[in-house]
């Protein structure tokens, strides 16, 4: 598999990444190292096999329904880039 | 009284017990230690000020008459495990300052059985590497030097690479450290010390910055296996904050270590040899297996078919959960937040905001993996890719399951090569065959331990790495504890405090 350009300019958008476009000749060389090298895996059968979702064999717990944290604005705000009182603030997004 | 940091744990706390000396000059010798080698960049946030008062609040317990398991033990953090009021940074630029206001629960448990923290250990960025040089703290120097080469820096490994640097130095009597593909062993082999990666859901996830959340995995690291054994066992418990921890006790790992190995059955499998694997590295292993059957162990061959289709199933899996799980750092909610670009007051957009501080708050590795994993779950390709990788993930496991209905535990090389020089560090998909021999437990999600079992040549620490069933951490422990024995391995580093 060879990756372009741009694929390299639509993985970027899909994962919110600014990439230069002088970094980006760079990185479908590389990405395209990597999923060549994954790529062995469609010699191997697993036509009998389901995907492993799970490596303990756990099912998932269920629990109530109930409210166990919460009204502590001060805690969850306290990294905030920036805020306003008690919310994030971000850019402006409505023209 | 000198060089108390050099102690193991179970010496330490006998000390302690004694009266021989106290939680606070144990952990001033460790808090020397740390600043006589600051130059290994093993710490991103010491915190010494921290560790002496807890120090202080040690002794004074045991004064009071209480005993814990590690009470006033001095232990180094990974900087991917979230500590109330300590920068947390998972050695990125983008969570730099960011300040928890809440406690992993692994290192919660430590702190209830009475541990010291002595700060925030490096490692590679977001626990993405095999070399600790992708952190934006500098990279990890290993404390070992070669015999041919003594002025070059070599790596110590990674991604725990300032833990097992740190443990070597002998800056902390032992480490946390998290194993995703084999960033526990890999580095406790390249630095000469014992790293155990326990089962998957064996210690909560809860409260670790997250990479490949199918794969995470907590473990100690320590120098010897008495020392990991007593860290697993404050580590270890069901946390109900984890979805995919496992409600089963947790027993005292230290109870059977000294039970041996005779009667039991050790597999070698066929498959843990790999092209220019130094032919003293083939040596080590099969003089460890030697040594266990010496102690009354069958050894015999196993075949894991699967072995070398695990890293390239690992290099989809993991970087698909990574770019998933690194959606959240967006420059909102915590941490790094870009300036608008060329002195504009403002982005044009929200989602320019996010591009660019994910931009230039990732490095280079980091984008590389969420890039991949984002193409690789993208429309089209999900089924291709990443329900292949799990398929071929369902093989791997029943190569495991099989292999313990024949054996008890499973003996291989840790690394396919010794610590290699900072400068001469291999590039791309090379880099990653570091992890050839450790990846395929972590996708089965069995427990893995490695211990260094001799020097090569050139005077560098080898590891052997001992594999065993899930939830069976304590015969795991006991093999180790008899390898230890004979292996006998009592050189140090070089840089050394």
């Amino acid at each position: 598999m060879s990756i372009t350009r741009e694929t390299v300019e639509q993985a970027a958008r899909l994962a919110r990444l600014t990439v230069a476009d002088a970094d980006k000749d760079r990185l479908a060389g590389e990405l395209s190292a990597i999923l060549g090298f994954v790529e062995q895996l469609d010699a191997i059968d697993t036509s009998d096999v389901d995907p492993l979702t799970s490596v303990v064999g756990a099912t998932a717990r269920m629990r109530k329904d109930a409210v166990t944290a919460g009204d502590e604005p001060e805690r969850i705000l306290a990294n905030a880039p920036d805020r306003v009182t008690d919310f994030y603030a971000v850019p402006k997004v409505v023209e | 009284m000198t060089e108390l940091n050099r102690l193991t744990i179970a010496a330490a706390s006998a000390g302690l017990a004694k009266g021989e000396f106290s939680a606070r000059e144990l952990t001033q010798s460790c808090v020397d230690a740390m600043d006589e080698r600051s130059d290994l960049g093993a710490f991103i946030t010491p915190t010494p000020d921290l560790a002496l008062e807890a120090a202080d609040q040690a002794d004074a317990k045991r004064k009071g008459g209480e005993d814990a398991p590690l009470l006033g033990i001095p232990l180094g953090i990974k900087d991917l495990f979230c500590t109330e009021g300590v920068q947390t940074t998972a050695a990125s630029k983008i969570l730099q300052g960011f300040v928890p206001t809440y406690e992993s629960s692994v290192t919660t448990n430590l702190l209830r059985d009475g541990a010291v923290f002595l700060g925030k250990l490096n490692l590679d960025e977001f626990a993405m590497g095999s070399s600790n040089t992708t952190s934006y703290y500098g990279n990890v120097v290993n404390p070992w030097q070669s015999a041919s080469k003594p002025d070059m820096q070599l790596v110590p490994g990674g991604s725990s690479g300032g833990s097992a640097s740190a443990v070597a130095a002998r800056l902390c009597l032992g480490a946390t450290g998290t194993d995703t593909g084999g960033s526990i062993r890999q580095p406790a082999a390249f630095c000469g010390i014992t790293g155990l990666k326990p089962t998957y859901g064996r210690c909560s996830r809860w409260g670790i910055v997250a990479f490949a959340s199918s794969l995470d995995q907590a473990g100690p690291m320590a120098r010897s296996v008495e020392d990991c054994a007593i860290l697993l066992g404050s580590m270890a418990g069901f946390d109900a904050k984890d979805t995919t921890s496992v409600d089963t006790p947790v027993p005292d790992y230290t109870a059977e270590l000294g039970a041996g190995v005779k009667g039991l059955k050790i597999g070698l499998p066929r498959e843990y040899r790999v092209d220019r694997m130094p032919a003293e590295i083939e040596q080590l292993w099969q003089q460890s297996a030697q040594w266990l059957r010496d102690q009354g162990a069958e050894v015999v061959e196993i075949s894991l078919p699967h072995t070398h289709s695990a890293l390239p199933a690992y290099y989809i899996v993991a970087p698909a959960e990574a770019s998933s799980n690194l959606a959240r750092y967006d420059g909102v909610r915590y941490g790094f937040r870009a300036d608008a670009p060329d002195g504009l007051p403002e982005f044009s957009s929200l989602e320019d905001m996010y591009a660019t501080t994910r931009g230039e708050g990732f490095g280079a590795e980091v984008q590389r993996r969420i890039m991949i994993g984002a193409y690789v779950l993208s429309a089209g390709y999900y089924d291709a890719y990443y329900n292949k990788a799990r398929r071929v993930r369902s093989l791997i496991a029943r190569d495991f399951t099989e292999a313990f209905e024949q054996v008890d535990a499973i003996l291989t090389p840790t690394t396919p090569s010794a610590a290699f020089g900072i400068t001469e560090e291999p590039s791309g998909v090379e880099m990653y065959m570091n992890d050839v021999f450790t990846v395929p437990a972590s996708m089965a999600g069995i427990p893995g331990i490695s211990l260094p079992a001799g020097l090569s040549s050139d005077g560098l620490p080898l590891g052997v790495q001992l594999l065993g069933r899930p939830f069976d951490e304590e015969g795991l422990l006991r093999v180790a504890q008899a390898l230890e024995d004979a292996a006998g391995f009592t050189a140090t580093p070089q840089l050394m405090a």
